[in-house]
Formats: C-alpha cells, sequence, structure tokens
C-alpha cells in the first residue's frame, strides 16, 4: 500500500506500531497504578507487556506485508523493511527479557511494578530508533529508549553496585547525548535539513564530503553513537554498568539497547552520508579496535558476567564490520546478525541469571564446574549460546559472521575480515573455558548446582531461543531472504531520493 | 555385486545415508539406556561400513566424481550440499568407516562413564570426517572441517588423561585459527569468482573452473588454505598440538586423530590447495619450503620419536614422520608418488591406528604408557607380541606389508623431482626401524624383570576382534595393492593434468616423470 505522510491520516498509519505499543504503555501504566501490591500484580504487568509486544510485532507485521511505501515527499519515519525487521528483533529481544524477568524478580525479591512499563518505553524509543528517517526523530528514540535504560540498570533499589551502574550509565549516557546532539547541529547549519534523505542528496551533489561543518558534525555523531554501541574506546562505561544492573536488564541492553543504536547508526550513514566516504576509515579502525580490544580484555576476565560484557564489547566490533562495509549487503548483514546476537546474548544471560542465584553473587567460570552432570539441558543450551557467539558452524552464530564476512568481502575490506577472524580465535580462548568448566571439570559437590534451575518463563526462553539459534544456524534461508530485502530496502530509499 | 547395487539405486543414495546414518544413530544412543550404548554405536558403525563397503565394488576407475548428491542448502549465497567421491576420497572414506566400528570395539572397556554421550559424539564425528572427504562445495566442506572439532574437543576433553583440558583446548585454537584463515579465503574466491562470471556459487567444479581470476591474490588465499591444511596434517613446525592431542585423547581418540584426522591435512592440499593455485604451489620458493619442511618433519619427528619414553608419544610421532612422506609425495607431484601419498594416507591409518589401540591395550593393562614399565612381555602375552611385531613392521615400511607400498612409491615418484630431498627422506624409514625396533625390543624382549607384569592377560577375542582387520589390511595391501591403485590412478592423474595444465611452465622445475606403464 502507498501511504502519503503528507495527510495526519497517512502519519497516522506509519506510526501504527508506535501508536499501539503507546497505548499498551498507558494500559500497564493504569494496570500497575490500580495494583502493585504482590507478586501476582507485578505478573499481570508482565503479562500486559507481553500481550503489548505481540500486538506492536502484528501492526509491524502489516505494514510489512502490505507493503507500505511512502507516496509523495519522504518523512521522518520510514517505511521499509529495515525499519520492520529491526522492529521485530527489538519486540523479540524485550519480549525474551520480560519473560525471562518473571522469574527474575520474584527471586531477587525486587518489588519494581514500573519494571515492565520501563521495558516497554525503551522498546518504543527503540522503534523510532530503527525507523526515524530524521536526526531529530532518531534523537528522540534513543533518549525515550535511554532514559528507562538508566532506571532498569539501577531497579534493584538494595543493591549498590546497581545504583553505582545506574549513575554512571546515566552520566555517560547524558554525555553521549550531547555529543550526538551537537553533531545534529552542525549537520543540520551545513546541510539546512535534518532530514536523512535530504542531507544524503546533498552529499553527494553540494560537496557535503568537504564541508568541515558537516565533517566535524558527522565526526561528534560517531562519537555519540559510539558511545551508546559501546564501541572501543567509547566503551569504558560497559563493564561497569553491565556488571551492576539486573542480570535479565544487562541482557536487555547488551542485546537489544546496542541493535537499536546499530540500527539507527547503519540507516544514518547509508541514507544520509552514503555519497561520503569520510566516515569509512573511522569506522574501520573503530572495529578493528573494537573487535580486538573487547576480546583481549574478555580474555582477562573470570566473572561470567563481565567476560559476557567484554564480549558484547567485540560483537559490537563484528557489528562495525558490517556497517564499514557500507554497502546493502552490510546493511543486511547487520539485520541478521541482530537477530542472532540479540537471541545467543539473552540466551547467555538467561543461564547467568539461573546460575547467580541469590543475590546476584558473581559467578566465576569455575562456579560452573560439572554443571553438564547435574543440569545436563541447562549447560547445554549455554553450549549452544557459547558456540554461537564464538560463530561456530551450525548456529546462526556462523551465519551471521559469514555473511559479514562476505559484505567485508564484497567491499574489498580482506583486511579488516582477517582481523575479524584473528579477533574470533582470540574468543575462543574465553567461550570455550565455561564449556570445559561445565563438561570437563568434576562438581565440587553433590549440592553445588542443586539451585541452579530455570523453571517457567526463563526454562521457555532457554529452550526456544537454543533451538532458534539451531534452526537458523542450519536453515537461515527464510532469516537470510528477509534480511536481504531489509538491506535492498536501504538504498532503495537512497535511490528514490536521488532520483526526485 | 556392481549390478546388484546399482539395481537398488545405491550411486544416488549411498552418499546420503552414509551422513545421516551416524546422526540418527547418535540421536538413539542418548535416548536409549546407558547400558546399550556401546553395542548400539557398534551397530550403527558397523552398518554404515556394510554400507559404505559398496562403493568399492560400484565405483569406476574414472577421474570423474561418482555417486554425485546435489540439493540446493542456501540459495540465497549459492551454496548447494554437493557431495560425491572420487579416486582422492574413496579410500579415505572407506578407511573411516573401517575404523569407526573397530574404534567403538576398541572403547569397549576404557570408557566406563557417561557411554552415551561419548558414543554419540564418536558417531556425531563420523559425519564430520566422511562430511569432510565428500564436501563438493566449499561452503559445506567448510562446515564439516569445523563441525568434527567439537566431538574431537570433547572426546579429548572429558574422557582423556590428566592434562586433557590443556591438550583439549590446545587441539581446538590450533585447528581454529588455521580454518578461520581459510574461511577468508574462501569468501575472497568465492566473491571473485561470482564478480567475474556472474554467476554466485560455492560449487567446487565452478570455483576451480574460474579460479583465474583469483591470481593477484592466489599467494595470500593459497597461504590461509596450506596454514590451515598444514595445521592439520601436522607438518613441522605446526605439530606441536599433535603430540599433546594423542597422548591425552582416549585410545580411540588417538586411533582416530592419528588414523583419519590428519587426513584430512593432506587430502586438503590434494583437492583445494594445490590444485587450485599450482603456479603458487609449484614456485621455486614454495616448493623449496614445502619440502624442506616435508624432509625436516621426517627426520625430526624420528629422531624425537626415538627419544621417548612414553609409548604413545612415540607413536604421536612417528606420524609427524611418516605424513613428511605424504606431503613429499604430493609436491612431487608424478603419478607414482602422488599415488604413493595415498596410499600412505590410507596406510598410515591402519598401521598407526592398530598401533595406538596396542598402546591403549597395554595401558588398560598396566595403566602405564612408559616404556620402561614394560620388558619381556613376549613370554607372557605372545598374541599380543606377535601383533604389534607385524603393526610395527608395517609402519616401518617391510616388503610385504602395507607400509612398503606407500613408501616405496613416493621416494621412487619423488627421487626424478627432488634427489636430494629423496635422499634424506630415505634415511626417515631407516630411523623408523630404529625407534620402533628398539621399542618393541624394550616392551615384547629382554628380561620379564617386573613382578607387576608376570601376570599379565594376553588378547582377548574382543582385542583380537579389533586388530583382526587391520592386521588383514597391512597383509592385504602389501601383498596385492593393484586393485587400490587402479582405483587411485585416474584421480591422481587428472589432478597432475590439472596443475601442469594450468601451471606456469616457466617458472616449475622441470620434473622427470618417469613412464607410466
Amino acid at each position: 500500500m502507498s501511504i502519503d505522510l503528507a495527510t495526519a491520516g497517512g502519519v497516522t498509519l506509519a506510526l501504527a506500531p508506535e501508536l499501539v505499543l503507546t497505548a499498551w504503555c498507558l494500559i500497564v501504566m493504569l494496570a500497575i497504578a490500580w495494583r502493585h501490591e504482590g507478586e501476582a500484580d507485578q505478573r499481570l504487568a508482565a503479562w500486559l507487556s507481553l500481550l503489548g509486544l505481540a500486538s506492536t510485532a502484528l501492526a509491524v507485521a502489516w505494514l510489512w506485508v502490505g507493503e507500505a511505501r511512502p507516496a509523495g515527499l519522504a518523512g521522518a519515519m520510514a517505511l521499509d523493511p529495515f525499519r520492520y525487521l529491526s522492529a521485530l528483533v527489538f519486540l523479540g529481544g524485550a519480549a525474551l527479557t520480560v519473560l525471562l524477568s518473571l522469574g527474575y524478580l520474584g527471586r531477587e525479591r525486587i518489588r519494581a511494578p514500573e519494571y515492565y512499563l520501563l521495558i516497554l518505553l525503551a522498546t518504543l524509543g527503540m522503534l523510532f530508533m530503527g525507523g526515524g528517517a530524521d536526526l531529530v526523530v532518531i534523537f528522540l528514540g534513543l533518549e525515550l529508549m535511554s532514559v528507562p535504560v538508566y532506571v532498569l540498570a539501577g531497579v534493584n533499589r538494595r543493591s549498590v553496585v546497581g545504583a553505582e551502574a545506574a549513575l554512571k550509565y546515566f552520566l555517560l549516557g547524558a554525555f553521549a547525548s550531547g555529543f550526538l546532539l551537537y553533531g545534529i547541529a552542525l549537520v543540520y547549519g551545513a546541510t539546512g535539513t535534518t532530514n536523512l534523505a535530504l542531507i544524503g542528496a546533498q552529499a553527494s551533489g553540494f560537496g557535503l564530503a568537504t564541508n568541515p561543518m558537516a565533517l566535524i558534525g558527522l565526526a561528534l555523531l560517531l562519537v555519540g553513537f559510539g558511545f551508546k554501541v559501546a564501541a572501543v574506546p567509547f566503551h569504558m562505561w560497559t563493564p561497569d554498568v553491565y556488571d551492576g544492573a539486573p542480570t535479565p536488564i544487562t541482557g536487555f541492553m547488551a542485546a537489544a539497547v546496542k541493535a537499536a543504536g546499530f540500527a539507527a547508526l547503519v540507516r544514518m550513514l547509508l541514507q544520509a552520508f552514503g555519497g561520503a566516504p569520510a566516515w569509512h576509515e573511522a569506522v574501520w579502525w573503530l572495529a578493528a579496535v573494537t573487535m580486538v580490544a573487547g576480546n583481549l580484555m574478555a580474555l582477562a576476565q573470570r566473572a561470567l558476567k563481565r567476560l559476557l560484557a567484554y564480549s558484547s564489547i567485540a560483537h559490537a566490533g563484528y557489528l562495525l564490520v558490517a556497517v564499514t562495509s557500507g554497502n546493502e549487503e552490510g546493511a543486511a548483514a547487520f539485520l541478521f546478525y541482530a537477530l542472532a546476537y540479540t537471541l545467543m546474548t539473552v540466551g547467555a544471560f538467561a543461564v547467568l541469571a539461573a546460575a547467580g542465584r541469590d543475590g546476584e553473587r558473581d559467578v566465576l567460570v569455575e562456579d560452573l564446574n560439572g554443571l553438564a552432570s547435574r543440569r545436563p539441558w541447562i549447560a547445554a543450551g549455554m553450549t549452544v549460546f557459547l558456540l554461537s557467539l564464538l560463530g561456530f558452524p551450525g548456529t546462526a552464530g556462523f551465519i551471521g559472521k559469514w555473511y559479514i564476512l562476505s559484505s567485508a568481502v564484497e567491499a574489498h575490506q580482506y583486511l579488516l575480515a582477517v582481523v575479524l577472524v584473528l579477533a574470533s580465535v582470540i574468543s575462543a580462548g574465553f567461550y570455550l573455558p565455561p564449556i570445559m568448566a561445565m563438561y570437563m571439570q568434576p562438581e565440587p559437590s553433590p549440592e553445588a548446582h542443586r539451585g541452579t534451575v530455570l523453571a517457567g518463563a526463563p526454562r521457555l526462553v532457554v529452550a526456544l531461543v537454543a533451538a532458534a539459534l539451531l534452526v537458523l544456524g542450519v536453515w537461515p534461508n527464510l532469516a537470510l531472504d528477509a534480511a536481504r530485502d531489509g538491506g535492498a530496502g536501504l538504498r532503495t530509499a537512497v535511490t528514490y531520493t536521488l532520483a526526485r | 555385486m556392481a549390478a546388484l547395487l546399482t539395481g537398488i539405486g545405491y550411486e544416488r543414495w549411498v552418499l546420503d545415508a552414509l551422513l545421516v546414518l551416524p546422526l540418527v544413530g547418535a540421536v538413539i544412543v542418548m535416548l536409549r539406556p546407558a547400558a546399550e550404548a556401546k553395542r548400539l554405536a557398534l551397530w550403527v558403525a558397523v552398518v554404515e561400513f556394510v554400507v559404505s563397503a559398496g562403493l568399492w565394488w560400484t565405483f569406476e576407475a574414472t577421474a570423474a566424481m561418482q555417486f554425485t548428491v546435489a540439493r540446493p542448502w542456501i540459495p540465497a549465497w549459492g551454496i548447494t550440499y554437493r557431495l560425491g567421491v572420487d579416486g582422492i576420497s574413496l579410500f579415505l572414506v572407506l578407511l573411516t568407516t573401517l575404523t569407526m566400528p573397530l574404534a567403538v570395539l576398541g572403547s569397549w572397556t576404557y570408557i566406563t562413564e557417561r557411554e552415551r554421550p561419548y558414543y554419540a559424539l564418536m558417531l556425531v564425528l563420523t559425519t564430520g570426517m566422511l562430511g569432510v572427504f565428500v564436501a563438493l562445495d566449499l561452503f559445506v566442506f567448510y562446515v564439516f572441517w569445523e563441525i568434527m572439532l567439537v566431538p574431537m574437543y570433547f572426546i579429548i576433553g572429558v574422557w582423556g588423561g590428566a592434562r586433557r583440558l590443556y591438550a583439549a583446548i590446545k587441539f581446538f585454537l590450533y585447528t581454529f585459527l588455521g580454518s578461520l584463515l581459510m574461511f577468508v579465503a574462501i569468501l575472497i574466491i568465492y566473491v571473485l569468482v561470482g564478480r567475474a562470471t556472474g554467476q554466485y556459487s560455492f560449487a567446487y567444479e565452478h570455483l576451480l573452473g574460474n579460479i583465474a581470476v583469483a591470481q593477484p591474490w592466489a599467494f595470500w588465499l593459497f597461504g590461509a588454505f596450506a596454514l590451515a591444511f598444514a595445521i592439520k596434517v601436522p607438518m613441522f613446525p605446526f605439530h606441536t598440538w599433535l603430540p599433546d592431542a594423542h597422548v591425552e585423547a582416549p585410545t580411540a581418540g588417538s586411533v582416530i586423530l592419528a588414523g583419519i584426522l590428519l587426513k584430512m591435512g593432506t587430502y586438503g592440499f590434494l583437492r583445494f590447495a594445490v590444485p587450485f593455485f599450482p603456479d603458487v604451489a609449484l614456485h621455486p620458493g614454495v616448493q623449496a619450503t614445502v619440502v624442506t619442511l616435508a624432509v625436516v618433519g621426517i627426520v625430526y619427528g624420528a629422531l624425537v620419536a626415538m627419544v621417548q619414553p612414553d609409548f604413545k608419544k612415540l607413536i604421536a610421532y612417528s606420524s609427524v614422520s611418516h605424513l613428511g612422506f605424504v606431503m613429499l609425495g604430493i609436491w612431487a607431484l608424478t603419478l607414482q608418488s602422488v599415488q604413493g601419498a595415498i596410499v600412505i594416507m590410507l596406510n598410515h591409518g591402519i598401521s598407526t591406528g592398530a598401533l595406538f589401540f596396542l598402546a591403549g591395550m597395554l595401558y588398560e593393562r598396566r595403566h602405564s604408557r612408559d616404556i620402561a614399565a614394560f620388558g619381556g612381555l613376549a613370554k607372557v602375552t605372545p598374541a599380543f607380541a606377535a601383533v604389534l611385531t607385524i603393526v610395527s613392521l608395517s609402519s616401518i615400511g617391510l616388503p610385504g606389508t602395507n607400509g612398503f607400498v606407500g613408501e616405496f612409491l613416493v621416494l621412487v615418484g619423488s627421487f626424478g623431482t627432488y634427489p636430494w630431498a629423496t635422499v634424506i627422506a630415505t634415511t626417515g624409514v631407516i630411523f623408523a626401524a630404529a625407534y620402533l625396533l628398539w621399542a618393541i625390543q624394550r616392551i615384547l624382549f629382554q628380561k620379564l624383570d617386573k613382578k607387576e607384569n608376570e601376570g599379565l592377560p594376553d588378547l582377548s577375542a574382543r582385542e583380537l576382534l579389533v586388530l583382526g582387520p587391520m592386521l588383514a589390511c597391512i597383509v592385504w595391501v602389501g601383498v596385492y595393492p593393484a586393485p587400490i591403485l587402479r582405483r587411485i590412478e585416474p584421480a591422481a592423474q587428472a589432478l597432475i593434468m590439472q596443475v601442469e595444465r594450468s601451471a606456469d611452465p616457466a617458472t616449475t622445475v622441470a620434473r622427470g616423470t618417469p613412464d607410466v606403464d
């Protein structure tokens, strides 16, 4: 269907998923205002949130299946498969986080009915980031996402490290937003517009590539996004924040929040600055340094949560390789990898949440010793997640890595491809020890893992995610075709604008 | 026989069946009670062997790929599930299917805990190894190449000896490093060929036919493939993972490592690295490097084997030496040397596999692998002594055993191309006699001076059943290798033609190819 974004009706249609999710935010807010006393009330909020996420996904699917395309002028919201696909990834990540939190909050005795509402609000922000075709919309989405996540990081009010994490995240996040906003201002100054497509039209036509104001603006934008996606050297906040936040929220931050930052970055670089290759070299270095440093730092960790935090930095580096490619293959590779990465990260944190029972004590790698003999299914699930993070054949992580590499090779980035695989070799050095601990070490005592239980919703999450990773690893065709579609959509938008 | 098999459509389903059967078996093993695990695994492995045995009769001695299967897998990237067998891979497939039931039988009493996952992993490993040998799509090849790492990693790490964790991760990391660089090389070839021909496909034939477009990068691409394969072979100086992995792995693990996994490296050279980049492979500098490393491996492996106090380690280093012959044979690139290289790959699997079995049997009896812990066993365990002697002689390459055929062919075939290297390599045969004869002298003969050794039981019926087929192969290949050579010849010939056709004659060393007939 063709949607005219100049009319109120058209905008309403184009914003259908966001409006649906907003409505559900209001419903959840009313529900928790009405009932917020006990465990059951918290569960009610969770189930309502899941319903909200599901109906939003339906709205996204409706736009996608209906092949919604803008008629006339390009608006502030994109209508392309890239938006729909990234939205589905965010919604999926949020739904998995909600399911995971169902058991977690009760066990950790966290009474915070607003928890699920905050997840919904953050997800709403992500939808605007993935779909925003205007720097201002992207910025609004970013703030709408970030502020609830600052709160979520410190939602466990009894935890000192949680409070530290929240404050740190807030301060550095606000700082990064400043960079971003300044960058937007400079780009606006240079081009007179904040619309990505219109900037893109100028980038190739009017020598934006040599305009210092635009270039400084672009650099500031890269710094701001670098903070948000935790690229080295803007990653300093990541380990402490990931470590201090409640485990399901850490998964949410490492997966969905990061993917949202990347979605906006990819769209911005391809659509607005596709004709200005100045950023290629900068992102090349960001990618290389992030991959190598992230993996090396992860190698030194003994606590699993910090290990996964650093490894998520390394994965940001892999995604940056897809960005560096700067072609539609790269955008498609990003979409597929974002899906795979969201699944495996949430899965790994789900297992970690189960192992780190009772007041979130640190789980060291050797605390997993002998887990396979007591809890074979949990160990098997964790092995799938770790192998997928490592990029091993048979898992979605492998297909994703292959896609990123092939986009890099397609863009003649041979050296970066080599850096990526060497970084992957380093990563084997820390993804394998937990597997070895689980399978190749004896159980320290029969009681050691008795408390490590996955029941109810978290068990469902682990099973679903592991199965999905294996299916995507062996039969990725549907997801690949969709990702390809999404990547190609970005370029269509550009050519469409340029043609006018 | 061939007519009967053709009648049931054997050519069309055999490779599928060989890959799927062990996986189904693995699932069944996991689902049934632990007590049945080894029996079930043995049945699956035996059926697997029986199914594969038909290849012997239905294989036609031509250079063409046979039993081919091609099904779209990931069409978006031009990936096809494409399998096939030719004279180079035929015997590696048969070696694998023959080794697996013996490996299961050899683990019968050695593995006492967590039997179900052990046997399931063995079966998964079978699929992985066979997949490597029959894949004709580089993506599929890569997937199998990596997949087979996981079961081996667990087999070493869970059921291995005292330093198993170190050995397991070292094995994994070495292989992973090499194979990931190969992964990039495959992608680069794929993109270059795809861009030039407009057809993006990982199919072996397609890439091989259009490899010329990758020539500007040939040196680096060859390097990436060669590194992956050299680590696997292992060529000196990439061999350091091998003694650790072999010694720490359980008996069957060592047998499979030595018997089959090492062959994946030399197979990779024969199938990919050399035919893809003949210019680089035959470049004088590369030639000199590879041949020197091969000869160094032969002599160094033998010398280090000689001083090993640990019997298993001795066998492990002897593998480094034997695989050096294979590399020499491949690079000499005459019909005899290439045939010889393939025959050594087969022989080494049989002889070294048997030696590892024997070492494992000693270990099960005495819980020691120290050569010095034994002595005079010939009196106590005569059958064991007889088998060990025969197998050792075959490993040394005594005429009349299989070992002789391969090494003789390689040495004869290589002499025309690299006379000096061949002369030095020949000393490896002498050293092999020295370290193995000296070892069996210390184990079997001399005085029976240790009390613990006096009551050792001789080989049981099960153990004889494990060793029997290997002994039969040793004698058969040694006495009448003609049917094997006949099946290998066309593929070897085709490989040489392919290389010489595409290699630039100016850069290659003149080679005296002796008359074939």
